[in-house]
């Protein structure tokens, strides 16, 4: 489904990803690890869409679409999701009010019925029970004044409601204590199944002991230089990355 | 003043030699007016408080005096917004009793029938306060006895684009709150074609007294809206503004502000979204002329397209006005590169025990919070829409009335409609 092909992105002439190849099957989550300034976050970036990244070779195709001509918003309709490793607060925009417009402009764009407050309503109150989110969530700000998990819960939040077919997530393990780490790695397990696929960036193993990756990706100096089972980031976690770029180079 | 503007300062001083016999009220007042204005002339870029706008595109007009008896009375009723409560009127700057629904515990008149001229615009300082104290034909006269809660009025001034010629009007408003009296007041400007509305609103809040205004202004495109406020608080009352410019070509609303009494104090909370190549002007001058005031004022505008806008803050503190507590606040968003913002805060205090803030921001819609919207699936004009309609939101959900919050909420829809079309 998402097939990556030597891509190669650069921030203001600066090559940060030198050449990605990687193939992500329907229905599987892959996790890609690495140290900081390997590039994680740029790939992230790139796929999603973010101004300011220079594609200079490669591609990346969702489902066969040329997934780099496309604007956010449709790659969004096109079943992706980011989760942000830093969520933005919007201000003055009601959390309600944002998850309905957005659900609704990804159904508008696929050509489905929008839903209706009560509608949406019902929906997002189920799923902020399942997030153990407390209902009052949904009539604040976005993100405003909310704490580093409750950011990253409302990531998931949004996951949850927007059913993308493709979801990464940048460190969304960061700042989190073990229990909202065990409430958003139940999150994206909620969503597992054979239409969904998830690329799974973190520095640590310890999220992947709640989200069991099908196939682990070592990001290192904006190559991947290596690939395995889950057993690959146990070796990491204890050789770390050094070893492993070492043996890589 | 140049030529031109001259040129139409005199139009209306012809106006008024034509007139004089037929006006209402102080005749002395008002030649006395006709003096200074006539000395003055309208202002021009060399006069500082004028510096930022310029009434150039006024000399373009022609202007004339509305028509006497409206050809079709019902003629702007479809500016008429549909607000259930006690209204006032105005057509063209007239009273208009059978359009209007009195409230009850107010004392209400128009201008033509009880012409009175206050002393706060104080006599020859401004052009504008001296052009309508010479033209003022007619007006609402609002009384709060003491202790009355009046609950919620609206004063309503259409222009009727029935004369179909460019006309200019000049409503004299006076609003007195006695002790203790209550009153939230919904003003509404609306109209079509090209006109001046040049109002001026002398404002009396009494001891303990509390004015809650919410002023919409949703003039024409086309028109000019030049206003004059002029409010003197006594101690302990409270006058809360809620200004927002939505419409006009040219809109100034000069706000000027006594706390005269200990412990009075002044809220505005202003929004202007302004598009195209029109220009939008908030000057302020608050007076704490007494110890223990307060007064607060936060302005936020929105630009686009070749738009200008401009905040003029002046607080000035006399010197027995201790434990004063100003600030002023203003936040512009710009759209385009075309567009500009002229911010000036001035601060002139004359007492040494007070606390006295003012800041300024002027920017750019956020990249991160775009990205963000749009990685949901947000169009970019969509989410360009939502971060403008937030920006503006803070000012609108705090509005005091819900009616008064649905209309604002409607005009700022609109004008977001009419940007990304």
């Amino acid at each position: 489904m998402l097939e990556i092909t030597g891509l190669a992105a650069a921030i203001d002439g600066k090559d940060i990803l030198r050449g990605i190849d990687l193939k992500l099957p329907q229905g599987e989550v892959h996790a890609i690890m690495g140290p900081n300034g390997s590039g994680k976050s740029t790939l992230s970036y790139v796929l999603a869409g973010r101004d300011g990244y220079e594609v200079t070779a490669g591609s990346a195709r969702l489902d066969g679409a040329d997934l780099l001509a496309m604007t956010p918003d449709a790659r969004a309709a096109a079943g992706l999701f980011l989760a942000f490793q830093y969520p933005v607060e919007l201000p003055g925009v009601g959390n309600a009010n944002f998850l309905r417009t957005a659900l609704n402009a990804q159904r508008r764009a696929r050509g489905e019925s929008e839903l209706d407050a009560v509608q949406f309503l019902k929906l997002a109150r189920a799923a902020t029970k399942q997030l153990a989110m407390p209902d009052d969530m949904l009539k604040r700000n976005v993100n405003v004044g909310f704490s580093g998990g409750e950011k990253k819960r409302n990531e998931v939040l949004q996951m949850a409601l927007l059913r993308p077919r493709l979801a990464i997530l940048d460190e969304t393990d960061s700042g989190l204590d073990i229990d909202a780490l065990k409430i958003v790695a139940e999150g994206v397990n909620a969503l597992r199944g054979p239409a969904f696929s998830a690329l799974v960036i973190t520095h640590y193993q310890r999220l992947l002991d709640y989200i069991v990756p099908d196939r682990v990706h070592v990001l290192v100096g904006g190559r991947i230089v290596r690939s395995g089972g889950p057993e690959l980031a146990l070796a990491l976690e204890a050789d770390g990355y050094a070893a492993i770029a070492a043996e890589a180079a | 003043m140049s030529a031109a503007l001259a040129e139409t300062a005199h139009s209306f001083l012809a106006r008024y030699e034509g007139l004089r016999e037929h006006l209402p009220g102080d005749g002395a007042a008002r030649q006395a007016a006709a003096a200074a204005f006539a000395a003055i002339g309208l202002p021009g870029p060399r006069d500082e408080a004028w510096k930022y706008t310029s009434l150039r595109p006024l000399a373009e007009i022609a202007f004339h005096a509305p028509l006497a008896a409206l050809a079709d009375p019902h003629a702007p009723s479809a500016l008429m917004p549909a607000l259930d409560m006690p209204r006032l009127v105005l057509v063209d700057g007239r009273m208009q009793p059978d359009l209007s629904v009195l409230p009850d515990g107010v004392r209400v008149s128009g201008f033509a029938a009880a012409p009175e001229f206050g002393a706060l615009p104080g006599a020859g300082r401004d052009a504008m306060a001296a052009l309508n104290t010479m033209l003022a034909e007619d007006g609402a006269r609002i009384e709060i006895p003491e202790g009355v809660d009046a609950g919620v009025l609206a004063v309503i001034s259409l222009a009727s684009e029935a004369a179909h010629h460019p006309v200019d009007f000049h409503p004299r408003h006076a609003i007195r709150l006695g002790a203790g009296a209550r009153l939230t007041l919904l003003e509404l400007a609306r109209g079509h074609g090209v006109y001046l509305h040049n109002p001026l609103t002398e404002l009396h809040v009494g001891a303990g007294a509390t004015l809650v205004a919410v002023r919409l202004l949703e003039e024409s495109h086309r028109s000019f809206h030049l206003s004059g406020t002029y409010a003197e608080i006594a101690d302990g009352g409270s006058y809360e503004l809620f200004l927002l410019h939505l419409g006009a070509g040219l809109a100034r609303s000069e706000i000027d502000v006594t706390l005269a009494g200990r412990g009075a104090r002044f809220d505005l909370r202003a929004a202007q979204a302004i598009g195209e190549a029109r220009h939008g002007d908030i000057t302020t001058v608050v007076r704490h002329a007494a110890p223990h005031c307060a007064s607060r004022q936060s302005v936020r505008t929105v630009l686009d397209g070749r738009a200008r806008g401009v905040f003029q803050g002046r607080i000035e503190v006399a010197r027995g006005a201790q434990k004063t507590d100003g600030y002023q606040m203003s936040q512009a968003l710009l759209l385009s590169p075309d567009a500009e913002m002229d911010t000036k805060p001035q601060l002139e205090i004359y007492a040494d025990d007070v606390k006295c803030s003012h800041g300024a921001t002027i920017g750019e819609l956020d990249a991160d919070q775009l990205f963000y919207l749009q990685s949901r699936g947000v169009p970019q004009a969509q989410a360009r829409g939502m971060l403008v309609h937030a920006f503006l939101a803070e000012t609108v959900a705090a509005l005091p009335h819900a009616g008064a919050r649905e209309l604002a909420e409607a005009a700022i829809e609109a004008w977001l409609g009419a940007r990304s079309a």
